[in-house]
């Protein structure tokens, strides 16, 4: 019997299973924050030494990106990533996975047009569009101050 | 000669043989049920090609190849035609496995359904009487296909409930003319079917319409039935697309329940290795025919089964500028007589 | 002290769940999802609606991906206010060069001394 694409994708949708949300989004929650609380850690130690907050900030991404990209390398991120979802790919360690991981499959394509032009095949859409919209928001302030002014 | 049935189905008056069949695997399938049927399991899915996965891809292949012209003791001037294709752009696991051999060759694009599709076309070369012995092979390497279609093997990532695991396998059949089982009565290859999925993570699903499409065109122009089959054996449906097929014949009245089998939920112990939806890629039908079911029908366990080996012809550019995925799907009747 | 460390757990794991609400709900890809987060902080940032969140939870707010989109929009009022029009132009990527430096050469020393793996679920 003939089907149609609506009917086909009625059944589809019903026979498809669902992501089961009782168990995604506690470990996104709890893993995400975990990842948070080491940052926080890391904050505190840095300031401890006399840093001031703002490259005690900058110090903690850093190291958290410098540890994503050990753990990247070891194999271990992803097969944390597995469980943590989110929680491991909303915090800057994500970000750090996102770069680190193409720039290490694309080796095989050697260190310019693989590792080079590849590294930010993932995350390179998170500046263009990060640094536009932060362009914007210059032009925006810098009326608003003009206007002020 | 073979008889053209129409509709895509032809009809082998003289049902090659299929005379000889290897099989090679990855470390995964090689943990998975069906280890024991394997010709070659890789210790590593390097297949000892450390920067290369690509080179890994075409190492597998060459195994099969071997495998199976060793296991019908044949030379490789023997074989007059190659069909093979594999799942990377331009079919490069394929041509450059069959650089190193001395055959004439003829490189398919079918996606998962390139099994089905080569075998199909071997069989109609040797029952036309032009060639004497051609091959079928197709491979497939998760890693290979991951940094074509995904993304890199190392990104952290969740998969989709309904995503599938693509198998790191190789498969190859040698046809000659009708000797011993198993046989290849007929052969009916698909039209490009598009239901409309646009869900990458949901291949299974986009490819059942294929599938239902294809086995209901081949019953129809062969006069056969569902009950004339001991399987009717899916190539990556999945249990996505394997529900839903069994769901479509449903609504005609067909109970195929019981005499369907899908390779992609064959390959692995689905819930233990983690695989979600099961299997899919090239490798995956083709593994599961020259390992597991070939053997069965060779040894008459198994009589008459319809594979029927399905294909999604996206590309993620495809994919990108909001297309659906064509599918299509090749069916290949394998009896015991 | 005690405190920092419960809203930053608090609150990073809350900007995680949201994360993974969009991915599972919808059929946004992650790569979108990471646009929206650093968009998303721009504007917040932007508005002043981030900073007292950040006050509060510190690197729960500082390490989800809508702290970078804060501290480009930090970084942008900063050099608007020192050097005016240039500095809608150098503000984003002179608050970014300490991380994106980082990543770069992270990922090179990462690139030249591991080698990639296969995975096996």
């Amino acid at each position: 019997m003939k089907i149609t694409n609506n009917e086909y994708n009625k059944m589809l949708t019903a026979s498809s299973p669902k992501t089961k949300l009782y168990k995604t989004l506690p470990k996104a929650f709890l893993f995400g924050g975990i990842i948070c609380v080491i940052g926080e850690a890391f904050l505190g130690l840095y300031m401890r030494y006399g840093a001031e907050k703002e490259t005690a900030a900058a110090l903690t991404s850093i190291t958290l990106i410098g540890l994503a990209a050990l753990l990247t390398g070891f194999k271990v991120y992803d097969r944390f990533a597995k469980h943590a979802g989110a929680g491991s790919i909303i915090p800057i360690t994500g970000f750090a996975n996102a770069v680190v991981s193409p720039a290490l499959e694309f080796k095989s394509e050697g260190f310019v047009l693989g590792v080079g032009a590849k590294m930010f095949v993932i995350a390179g859409p998170v500046i263009v569009y990060g640094v536009a919209a932060s362009v914007l928001y210059g032009v925006v302030y810098y009326i608003f101050n003009a206007a002020v002014a | 000669m073979g008889k053209y049935y129409g509709k895509g189905t032809i009809n082998f008056d003289n049902a090659p043989s299929i005379l000889s069949y290897g099989s090679a695997v990855g470390p995964k399938e090689g943990e998975g049920p069906l280890a024991d049927y394997f010709d070659y399991i890789g210790e590593k899915s390097e297949f000892g090609e450390e920067n290369s996965w690509e080179k890994a891809e075409v190492a597998l292949q060459k195994n099969a190849l071997r495998a199976a012209l060793k296991k019908g003791g044949l030379a490789q001037s023997d074989i007059s035609f190659i069909f093979a294709g594999d799942l990377l752009n331009q079919c490069v696991c394929s041509a450059y496995g069959i650089r190193d051999f001395d055959m004439p060759f003829i490189g398919l694009f079918g996606a998962c359904s390139t099994m089905a599709e080569s075998l199909a076309l071997a069989s109609v070369f040797v029952e036309s009487g032009v060639a004497q012995m051609t091959a079928a092979m197709t491979s497939s390497h998760f890693c290979t296909a991951e940094r074509q279609f995904r993304l890199p093997v190392n990104y952290g990532g969740q998969r989709t409930p309904t995503s599938q695991w693509t198998a790191t396998a190789a498969g190859c059949a040698i046809v000659a003319p009708r000797k011993a089982p198993p046989y290849i009565k007929a052969v009916t290859f698909g039209k490009v079917i598009d239901m409309g999925v646009k869900d990458v993570n949901n291949m299974g699903g986009a490819m059942a319409g294929a599938a239902y499409e294809t086995i209901n065109n081949h019953l129809a122009n062969t006069k056969q039935s569902v009950n004339d089959f001991d399987m009717i054996l899916t190539g990556d449906l999945g249990s996505v697309g394997s529900g839903l097929l069994i769901d479509m014949f449903l609504r005609d009245n067909i109970e195929i329940a019981a005499t369907h089998a899908d390779c992609g939920m064959m390959l692995y112990k689905t819930k233990k290795q983690d695989v979600h939806a099961g299997a899919s890629g090239c490798g995956c039908s083709a593994s599961v025919l020259c390992g597991l079911i070939l053997k069965r029908i060779t040894e008459g366990k198994l009589k008459n089964v319809l594979f029927v080996a399905t294909g999604a012809l996206m590309s993620p550019t495809m994919i990108q500028q909001g297309e659906s995925i064509p599918s299509v799907a090749h069916a290949v009747h394998i009896s015991k007589e | 002290m005690l405190m920092n460390y419960f809203w930053a757990f608090t609150v990073g794991g809350l900007l995680c769940l949201i994360g993974q609400l969009f991915i599972d709900l919808t059929k946004i890809s992650p790569a979108r999802i990471l646009v929206a987060y650093v968009v998303a902080g721009v504007i917040l940032g932007g508005a002043g609606f981030y900073k007292p969140l950040v006050e509060l939870a510190g690197a729960g707010a500082t390490v989800p991906l809508t702290g970078f989109g804060y501290l480009l929009a930090e970084g942008v009022k900063k050099a608007v206010s020192e050097r005016g029009l240039l500095g809608i132009f150098t503000g984003g990527f002179t608050a970014a060069a300490a991380g994106l430096a980082a990543v770069v050469v992270f990922a090179l020393f990462v690139a030249v001394l591991f080698k990639r793996g296969d995975k096996m679920s």
